[in-house]
This record gives C-alpha cells, sequence and structure tokens, in this order.
C-alpha cells in the first residue's frame, strides 16, 4: 500500500516537473476582465497549449478595475501581460501610446479585413478610423441586444389587452415606438411587474451604450469621426428626440433603476421583474441556464428595434486581442494569434461560448441555430457602431454621463439643454487635443 | 523612583563598547525615516506640483507641457467639480456631526461606574478595527432592498438606500458614523475622566441642575479632546474614498476624492489631477488651521 502510494506521489512530482518544464520555455498571460467569456477562452487556449506546448493563463479583474489596472502597467510599460483582450475605446490609447504591437502586416496577410465581420475590424482593430492600421485581432465580437418573457407575451389574454389598448398585436417590438408601448403595457407596480430595464449607471460607459441604442436607431450621430465636429450633430433635433425616446423608457423601469448596468439588467429576467431587458449579448448565455435563471425556458431575445425613420444600429461591445509592446514574448504571441485566426480554431471558440467575429462562423447556419440568441446577435453585428475610441474616451464619457444622467434618471433639465452642453464641452475637449479646429 | 531620561550612551553598554557615539546612533534611528520620508511623501509631492502646471498624461508618450495655471483655472471654473465638492460638504457634516453627537453619548453613558465597563468599551471599539473595505461590503448587504436587515426591521419594504439617488449618501454617511463614532467616543472617555470630580461635587452642593454641570463643567473640559477628534474626522471624512466608492457609485455620491481617483486613472489627466489634488491638499489644511486656532482659542479659557 504504501510503496503504491509512493509510486504515485513519485509519478505526480514527474508529471509537474515534466509540466514546469514545458511551460519554462514559453508561458503566455492574457489580460482580460472578470466574466464568462474569460473562462471560456481559458478553455480554448488550454486547447492550444495542448497542441502547440505553449502554456496560456487567462489573467482576469473585475470590469471597474479593468482599464484602470491594464493601464497602470502599460504605462509602467510592465510586461506582466503578452496580451489583452482589451475594450474598443482603448485603440486611441494602446495604438497611440505605444501599449499595443502594430499588426497591420500580420492583418493584410491573413487578409483579416476579409475573414471578420466589417464592423469588428473597424471598432475592434483599426486606428485611426479608414487609416488601414491594425492594433487588434477581433476576438470577442458583442453588441446591445434585448432579452425578453416570451410567456408574458404569448399569453392570450396580455396579447388581447394589448391589441384593445394600442390597436395592434402584441409582438417582438419593431421600432421604439412599439418597445415604449410594449414597456408601458407591462408597467405594473401593484403586481411588482415592470415594462423594460435599461442602463442607467453613470460610472464608466452604460448609460453611453443604452442612449447609443436609440441615437444610433433614431438617425443620429455622436459627431463627425472624420473631423471631430460635434456641435449640431450629437444636439441634432434627431438626437434629442432619441435622448426624449430614452428618458421615457426610463419611466417603465423597475423601482430603483438609476444605477444599472449589465448585473442589474440580467436580473431584471432572473427575478421575473421586467419584461424587456437591455444587455450585452456576451451575457445572454446565462439566461439561458436554468442553473442561473429560473425563467429561462420562457425568456426570448431580439435585435435593438429600428428608430421612427426605418433605421436600426445597436451599440457596440466586444474586443479584440492585441498583443503588449512591452512583451517579451512576442514571437510566442503571434504564434498564437496565427493559431487563433484559423477557421477551425474560431468554430471551436464559437463552440465554446465565445461570440466568433469570423464571417465565415457568423454565417453559417450551424452558429445561428445553436442558440436563441445566436440569430439576432448575427443580424446586429452588421449594424452596429461605437463610442469615440480615441485616446481621451474615458474624458468624454465622463462628460456624457455628466450631463446625460441628472437628465435622464434625475429629472433635471430638458434633452436639449443636456446635449448642448454634451456638444459644448465635447469641442472643448476635441480643441484641447488638437483634433478639432473652428 | 523617578527615572531619569537616558541623554548619553551608557559606557558600559555594548554600543559604547563598539565606539558607537551618540550622534551615529541617533543618525541610524533618524535616516531611514528621513530618507522614507524623502522618497515616499516629499519626491512625490514636489514631482506632482510640478505636473499640476502641465498637461501630463500618463498613458500617452506626449511629453509634459507647461500650461502655467490653466489646469487650475479649469478645475475651479467647472460646475461639476463644485458639484462634488458640495457633495463632499454635505458628507462631511453629516458623518462628523453624527459621530460627535452618537460617540459623545455613548462616552457619557460609559463614564459612571458600570458592571462590565472595559468589556463593553472594547466591544464598542470594535467597528473602527475593521476595514473600510469589508465595512463598506458588509453595510450594502445590510441595505440590501430584498433580504437586508435594516428594512426588515424599520418595515421599509424594497426601498433601495444604494440605489436611491437622495437617500444614498446618507446611507454612506450612517455607514460611516457606525464604523468611527467609537473613535470619538474614545477620546471623549479619556476627556471625560479627566475632568476632576471635585468640580461635580462643587455643583452638587450648590444644587446645580444636570443641564448646567453638563454646559458648564463637564462641555467646557471635554471641549479640547473633542475638538482633535472632530479635527481628525473632518480630515478623514473629506479624504473619504473606499466607503463611498464601494458602497454606491452615482453622482450624487461622487466625493471629491472619487472624482480625482477618476480623473487620474480612468481618465489619466495626470496635469490636471495634480491640480486638482493640490485644491483639496489646500482645502483640508485651511479647514484644519481653522480648527487648530478654535481650539487654542478654547484651550486658553
Amino acid at each position: 500500500m504504501l510503496r503504491k502510494s509512493l509510486a504515485g506521489l513519485l509519478a505526480g512530482v514527474g508529471m509537474t516537473l515534466a509540466g514546469a518544464a514545458t511551460a519554462h520555455a514559453e508561458d503566455l498571460t492574457i489580460f482580460w476582465a472578470e466574466w464568462d467569456p474569460a473562462n471560456y477562452l481559458q478553455e480554448l487556449v488550454n486547447e492550444y497549449a495542448a497542441e502547440s506546448g505553449d502554456t496560456i493563463t487567462v489573467e482576469t479583474t473585475p470590469w471597474s478595475d479593468f482599464q484602470t489596472k491594464a493601464f497602470t502597467e502599460f504605462n509602467a510599460k510592465g510586461d506582466a501581460y503578452d496580451m489583452v483582450v482589451g475594450d474598443s475605446q482603448w485603440l486611441g490609447a494602446g495604438s497611440t501610446g505605444g501599449h499595443y504591437v502594430d499588426l497591420t502586416e500580420f492583418f493584410k496577410k491573413n487578409k483579416l479585413d476579409e475573414v471578420m465581420a466589417p464592423a469588428t475590424v473597424k471598432y475592434y482593430a483599426e486606428y485611426p478610423g479608414n487609416s488601414g492600421k491594425y492594433w487588434a485581432v477581433p476576438l470577442e465580437g458583442d453588441a446591445v441586444g434585448w432579452a425578453y418573457r416570451k410567456d408574458w407575451f404569448e399569453d392570450p389574454k396580455e396579447k388581447e389587452a394589448f391589441k384593445a389598448k394600442y390597436g395592434y398585436e402584441l409582438d417582438v417590438p419593431k421600432d421604439f415606438k412599439q418597445l415604449r408601448d410594449i414597456a408601458e403595457f407591462f408597467y405594473r407596480p401593484d403586481e411588482k411587474r415592470y415594462g423594460i430595464a435599461i442602463y442607467t449607471q453613470t460610472t464608466y460607459d452604460a448609460l453611453a451604450m443604452g442612449f447609443e441604442n436609440a441615437l444610433f436607431s433614431y438617425g443620429g450621430e455622436l459627431g463627425d469621426y472624420t473631423t471631430y465636429k460635434v456641435k449640431d450633430i450629437i444636439n441634432s433635433p434627431v438626437a434629442i428626440e432619441a435622448l426624449e425616446a430614452y428618458k421615457e423608457l426610463y419611466k417603465f423601469t423597475p423601482p430603483n433603476w438609476g444605477n444599472t448596468f449589465f448585473q442589474e439588467d440580467n436580473q431584471a429576467i432572473t427575478e421575473g421583474l421586467a419584461a424587456m431587458s437591455m444587455n450585452y449579448f456576451a451575457f445572454f448565455p446565462s439566461l439561458l441556464n436554468e442553473a442561473t435563471n429560473p425563467n429561462a425556458k420562457v425568456t426570448g431575445f431580439f435585435a435593438n428595434p429600428a428608430g421612427p425613420r426605418g433605421d436600426q444600429f445597436a451599440a457596440l461591445g466586444g474586443q479584440g486581442i492585441s498583443i503588449v509592446s512591452y512583451s517579451k514574448k512576442q514571437d510566442a504571441s503571434m504564434k498564437f494569434l496565427e493559431w487563433f485566426i484559423k477557421d477551425s480554431t474560431q468554430k471551436r471558440w464559437a463552440e465554446l461560448g465565445g461570440y466568433t467575429a469570423s464571417q465565415a462562423v457568423l454565417k453559417s447556419p450551424e452558429f445561428q441555430n445553436a442558440t436563441p440568441y445566436n440569430k439576432a446577435f448575427y443580424e446586429t453585428m452588421f449594424k452596429v457602431k461605437d463610442f469615440w475610441a480615441v485616446p481621451e474616451y474615458a474624458e468624454l464619457l465622463t462628460q456624457l454621463n455628466n450631463r446625460l444622467g441628472p437628465y435622464v434618471v434625475g429629472d433635471k433639465g430638458t434633452a436639449k439643454e443636456a446635449l448642448d452642453g454634451l456638444a459644448d464641452d465635447w469641442t472643448a475637449t476635441f480643441t484641447k487635443y488638437g483634433r478639432y479646429t473652428n | 523612583m523617578a527615572t531619569a531620561v537616558m541623554t548619553r550612551l551608557d559606557p558600559q553598554s555594548r554600543a559604547a563598547a563598539r565606539g558607537w557615539s551618540d550622534l551615529s546612533i541617533r543618525n541610524l534611528f533618524i535616516l531611514p525615516t528621513i530618507a522614507f520620508l524623502i522618497v515616499f511623501n516629499i519626491f512625490p509631492l514636489i514631482y506632482s506640483l510640478g505636473y499640476s502646471f502641465t498637461d501630463y498624461r500618463a498613458s500617452t508618450n506626449a511629453p509634459a507641457n507647461f500650461i502655467g495655471l490653466a489646469n487650475y483655472r479649469d478645475l475651479l471654473n467647472d460646475d461639476f467639480i463644485w458639484n462634488n465638492f458640495i457633495v463632499t460638504a454635505k458628507y462631511v457634516l453629516v458623518s462628523v456631526s453624527g459621530q460627535v453627537i452618537v460617540g459623545f453619548g455613548i462616552a457619557l453613558l460609559l463614564n459612571r461606574a458600570i458592571p462590565f465597563k472595559g468589556l463593553i468599551t472594547t466591544l464598542l471599539l470594535l467597528p473602527m478595527m475593521m476595514s473600510m473595505a469589508v465595512v463598506g461590503l458588509f453595510w450594502k448587504l445590510l441595505y440590501d432592498p430584498s433580504w437586508g436587515i435594516i428594512n426588515y426591521v424599520f418595515r421599509l419594504g424594497d426601498f433601495a438606500w444604494l440605489s436611491n439617488r437622495d437617500a444614498a449618501l446618507y446611507a454612506v454617511a450612517i455607514t460611516d458614523i457606525w464604523m468611527w463614532s467609537p473613535f470619538v467616543m474614545l477620546l471623549s472617555l479619556a476627556g471625560l475622566s479627566a475632568v476632576p470630580k471635585h468640580l461635580y461635587e462643587a455643583a452638587a452642593i450648590d444644587r446645580a441642575g444636570t443641564w448646567y454641570t453638563f454646559t458648564r463643567i463637564t462641555l467646557p473640559l471635554v471641549a479640547p479632546i473633542l475638538l482633535i477628534a472632530i479635527i481628525f474626522r473632518t480630515m478623514e471624512a473629506f479624504k473619504t474614498f473606499d466607503l463611498a466608492y464601494i458602497m454606491s457609485s452615482q453622482d450624487t455620491t461622487e466625493l471629491i476624492s472619487i472624482k480625482l481617483y477618476k480623473m487620474a486613472f480612468q481618465e489619466w489627466q495626470t496635469g490636471k489631477s495634480s491640480a486638482l489634488a493640490y485644491i483639496v491638499l489646500i482645502m483640508v489644511l485651511a479647514i484644519t488651521n481653522i480648527y487648530v486656532k478654535y481650539l487654542n482659542r478654547v484651550k486658553e479659557r
């Protein structure tokens, strides 16, 4: 017995040492935020390890610290991370700050601008816009979509009552007006049921992403991405209309919905609070899991609806993977990226739960039928727009939060005042950084 | 037997045997401290003062350009920054006055012969021994609208303390009061026990009322030490970051130190945030100075 245990122990030590020996040569670290896709990525890179012998650790940190921790390491020119799955807004700061390795050659050699969905190339990889310089490989495609309670929508009594009140069938909303009507219809505080869950938090990009969903579908824009002119664009009549529509939705949210982001919006569905809930597609897998969502069987999904003039867009989330320029293992990282962009890897990535940006995989019926939300995701990924990706994007976000937060949740001032103020703030910021000259 | 303060080395000591002079021993203790202070306190202080006059951003490779007082001018003209100061002032006022009332009140209750006085005092000190982050997370659970004990006890239904825009700041202040009242209590207790008993006896002989005794004897004699507690707590409350950051992140609870953190480490406006840090420093110094002046006047009385 003792001999057997001793032999087992020695074998274990031997295996550990052997593992350590292969790890010694190429032991890479990818830095990402702490969420389910990072776990899927760890599973994927484990398969790479088995194939190549290089081990990869996906190191994570909560979303609230992600940006600060990554840039603290970049600014110190540290080599703790070999690759980073950075937010799309970081591209400007990452590339102009010298933190990201230029991947233009790699991108062109592998024709990634044709392989990956156009929006993901434009927003996750290229900086400055239309420059043909690439800094990341699209890794996790993401956008804002909607989850809804199928059972509430399909209840014959509800359908009848809805038709009597609004004159059309209760179904998945096709435009923002229907979205508003349905939210109003299901807003029943006495029954502890509410119409809609939206993003309202003003600490990072929650409110910006939520508002963008309305803004882009209403036909508005944040500004001119080439000249950085924002006046009469972000405060144009359609933008004002969009902000008013977003604020209107806030009336039909559950109580105290003034500080909410992805976690709360998923809770609105899992706790049976709201009929519809806005969220990034990346958070939808947990809504299909009966262990995390008691309403999993009756949860459906739809893409962000169109605006009054038929435009239909959505706010972009998602990230690309970049090689950190201070890493001492850039060759090994490049080797990993070459493996990552293979069609077979992208297919496997999608199977594991990652949102691939590969057009071939996205378009395959296999992908689109794999989950109830994949089709909505596919449709959305071809009509997305993103926030500014300039190095000072965080300042622009703060200014948006300062102006829009008090109006949407605090009921202060008007939409026009809020957006006029924002146009002034953004103009001042772009002028300060020499991007905009009047 | 009075113990003489040792001013020079005992000729029989080991240090003396090794030929160390008084001076070298003094230097041995003082120099590392001075070096530490220079490297970690004074150098960054001066360095950041320099940055506050530039447009430096730590996240880019661009060199810092001297822009004079522009950062200070922009900050002092920014309505949103003033709003942060107003939020901070409200927080300091509620939190410090709450701590003084509760802390001094408990000290008065404890300042008498009661059984297990030592044990009770020690138990009451527990909150301030905890880490801010732990207290923040703990109170977040207490305030939870679904299962938090506070709403259950006070029958407040699903009132969401920390999401409510108007209540959140007060909810954070209440937590701060819970945590730091023991500090005020401890100092007050020290002050109260130092009040000579014969004054109370004389007042009793003169048939002075409780209120009269409190306002004419207790309060004036405890005032200096109470003021020290207030100075410490005001400085700390002004700098509060962790508690508010953990418990509620919204614009109505954005204290000046949270704004400073965001400006420095999320927006990477290194120059501008250094200027804001100096404005905060000057304000804290000014407030402390007013208190110290007042303290001296109280002491003179």
